[in-house]
């Protein structure tokens, strides 16, 4: 679920970085990229591609917004624009606070719908197998095709 | 403590985030949780400082629902609803959602499959979004077809932006 509340980004733009990342030569270069700017031909080099192949990556990366282009004019080298990283990791971030959260509550949620039973500790709810339950073994209520 | 390999969390394809997360509870118990009114609005609330003044379900292939969540500091409302297009109980159901303050087209199409082995549950949230302009753009490319991006693969790129982005 996308949560305004939490101050989210469009879901378009995080789509373009998803799927600009999505790729693994495109990651490599990402990577080569987050040591320094670079050349194409500099970028080109690890990969047995042609320098079409590497601008056609370049191109997506760049209409992500991922890299932008230096002004030295013979160069253009490439270099790592953090923003729409940053942005796709904060909305993951939140995104993941707003499941971390919630399932949480829903984990005691469910414990209380079991009676508690689940609890390790001190509390014992069942007289019969409270041994085990005190030692931290599961009870025999847990076995498998016992709901 | 819950061992947070219990949960992921991960962006699938070009539209789709993929949730995942074992509970200590059979399934039927935990599609209650998920579709019972009194017990949603005990858990379905993000972070502390929500609350959930509305929650009403209609449980059936056809069958509304309807959430308005209210920030406790600031009265501030947000609110979001759907249909169901599949109820399969325990193991599965389909719905759309949509936000009140929708400022993107279409809807998002939640599906949640529970499966149950030796008393705990894995259930498996696949939101899928329609952005239109995404999708076309993204179905000429054949390489970004079914790939998927693990939290821990993005993260892996953050140096560069410093660490305090992503306190997980």
């Amino acid at each position: 679920m996308e949560l305004r509340g939490y101050g989210m980004i469009a879901p378009e733009h995080l789509d373009a970085t998803f799927a600009a990342l999505a790729d693994s030569t495109r990651r490599a270069i990402l990577a080569r990229l987050a040591k320094g700017e670079a050349s194409v031909l500099e970028l080109a080099e690890p990969f047995a591609m042609s320098q079409p192949a590497i601008s056609k990556h370049l191109k997506v990366l760049e209409r992500a917004g991922l890299i932008s282009r230096g002004q030295d004019a013979q160069r253009r080298p490439r270099r790592l624009e953090a923003k729409p990283l940053r942005e796709a990791a904060e909305w993951m971030e939140k995104y993941r606070q707003f499941w971390e959260g919630s399932f949480r509550r829903l984990d005691a949620l469910l414990e209380e719908m079991q009676g508690g039973k689940r609890k390790r500790g001190k509390r014992v709810v069942r007289k019969a197998g409270s041994l085990r339950q005190a030692q931290g073994r599961p009870s025999p209520g847990f076995a498998p095709g016992s709901e | 403590m819950k061992n947070s390999t219990t949960f992921t969390i991960r962006a699938q394809g070009d539209r789709e985030i993929v949730v995942t997360r074992v509970f200590e509870a059979p399934r039927g118990l935990v599609f209650d949780a998920y579709t019972k009114p009194e017990l949603v609005r005990r858990w379905l609330l993000g972070p502390d400082g929500w609350s959930m003044p509305v929650c009403e379900i209609d449980l059936r292939a056809g069958g509304k629902y309807r959430y308005v969540w209210r920030q406790d500091s600031d009265g501030k409302e947000m609110g979001m609803g759907g249909v169901y297009r599949e109820v399969v109980r325990p193991e599965r159901f389909v719905a759309t959602e949509k936000f009140d303050e929708a400022w993107y087209p279409g809807e998002a199409v939640d599906t949640i499959v529970l499966t149950e082995q030796a008393g705990k549950t894995t259930l498996t949230q696949t939101i899928l979004y329609d952005s239109r302009e995404t999708r076309d753009a993204v179905l000429k490319s054949p390489m970004q077809r079914g790939m998927a991006m693990s939290y821990d693969r993005l993260e892996r790129f953050l140096p560069a932006v410093g660490r305090e982005a992503v306190s997980a």
